[in-house]
């Protein structure tokens, strides 16, 4: 039930190319330029073809792929006896340190994280939609179709002719946002139902959807449904500060 | 037991973060007690805990002292708290790890170092609280400069960034 498409498999043009040169259990010192350009472009093509929206950052590494190979292939300027630099050493060196890097986000992991292998005395629990173990089954989170559906039908409800309803009370989408994040900061959670509050007002529907979605970009509310067809609850997603 | 000793055990009980050696030392303002008294009241504290052997300990974090559960015990706190926030993810954490090694360090570099857009990662941090912006950089532009937080620290159970491995240490691990 998921509508988005992701790239996270890998997490950048770098993380690519390291699991390509740990696939082919390649020397990292020594990459064999014209495979492991063939094969990056291999994948390139394969997530456009998914189409997948590629982020620029692959390309420029492909670029510089090509661009190292032929270097490599152009034959060697032996002017003045000067060593040219190794063409791939800027790459294997950002390789390394990225790497490094990638080590290091694994060594946190492995330390003792709290909330997770160690807690604290009395620490609010995160109020966080039940998601887990029992409650799986009865909320999933959905996806924006589900919500476009859910204010399909409500404004399928309003009674139709509503003839030249001027209205002075003009709320902006900013205000809408504010209100609902202050209706949700009192109470945690809030079903659809409850946040329309018997609305009628067409505009004040539309505002409230746009205001939802935007709230759900900024990952500050998370949407879950209670099954298929079932109630529509929203729940704040940011964890509260206590520190 | 000695009364020193117990009035810092009740103070690092009823703390809500990590209890600093300097905030016990102000609470003792009259009876001059030196901080080489407190580490050494703190470090049998410590130790009695750690040899009860009990449901938590003491340890030392976020440049301070903090009971916390026993990690062993997990599973069993887990149930009491039920759901825990999500896992960052893999781009969360490498951002996370290069800010925390990098800082103070504009988004720039931290692009440069993982050859990848981290806006929404950042988000994800700065939402956290992991992670805060410390000031601006005098560059054109005003580029923001990011940096750790204490919760970071408090999360990851480090006593100050000192104790995160080097990152010689880490290149090591490549090899």
């Amino acid at each position: 039930m998921d509508y988005e498409v992701k790239l996270d498999i890998f997490e950048g043009p770098l993380d690519l190319l390291l699991y390509l040169i740990k696939k082919n259990e390649l020397d990292i010192y020594n990459i064999p330029i014209a495979l492991i350009t063939k094969q990056y472009l291999e994948y390139i093509d394969i997530l456009k073809t998914l189409n997948l929206d590629l982020a620029g950052e692959y390309l420029v590494l492909a670029a510089t792929l090509v661009h190292i190979k032929s270097k490599l292939l152009l034959p060697e300027t032996a002017e003045e006896g000067e060593e040219e630099a190794d063409p791939r050493h800027e790459l294997v060196e950002q390789l390394l340190e990225y790497q490094a890097f990638k080590n290091a986000s694994q060594s946190l992991l492995e330390r003792e994280v709290l909330e997770r292998d160690v807690f604290i005395r009395g620490a609010a629990p995160v109020e966080a939609p039940p998601g887990d173990d029992d409650d799986r089954h009865a909320w999933q989170e959905i996806g924006l179709f589900e919500l476009v559906d859910a204010f399909r039908q409500v404004l399928g409800n309003l009674e139709q002719p509503e003839l030249m309803a001027i209205d002075l009370d003009r709320t902006s989408l900013a205000d809408r946002i504010n209100e609902i994040m202050d209706q949700l900061q009192g109470c945690q959670s809030l079903t659809f139902t409850e946040l329309l509050n018997g609305s009628r007002e067409r505009r004040l529907i539309i505002y409230t959807l746009l205001a939802l979605l935007e709230l759900v970009k900024q990952r500050m509310i998370r949407i879950c449904q209670a099954g298929t067809f079932g109630v529509i609850r929203l729940f704040l997603a940011v964890e509260e500060d206590h520190g | 037991m000695d009364e020193t000793k117990a009035v810092i055990e009740g103070l690092i009980f009823a703390s809500e973060s990590p209890l600093t050696i300097d905030k016990i030392v102000e609470i003792f303002l009259d009876r001059n007690l030196t901080r080489q008294d407190v580490t050494a009241h703190l470090h049998e504290l410590m130790n009695e805990y750690e040899s009860r052997c009990g449901g938590f300990y003491l340890q030392e974090v976020a440049g301070g002292f903090q009971f916390r559960t026993r990690p062993e015990l997990s599973a069993w706190i887990a149930k009491l708290k039920g759901t825990r926030p999500a896992a960052l993810t893999a781009a969360a954490l490498e951002t996370l790890a290069i800010i925390a090694y990098r800082q103070p360090v504009v988004r720039a570099e931290v692009e440069r170092l993982r050859g990848v857009d981290v806006s929404r990662p950042l988000r994800t941090l700065l939402e956290r609280k992991l992670v805060r912006m410390v000031g601006r950089k005098d560059v054109p532009g005003k580029p923001m400069i990011y940096g750790t937080t204490r919760k970071f620290l408090e999360v990851f159970s480090l006593k100050d960034l000192s104790e995160l491995p080097t990152m010689g240490e880490l290149k090591d691990l490549t090899k």
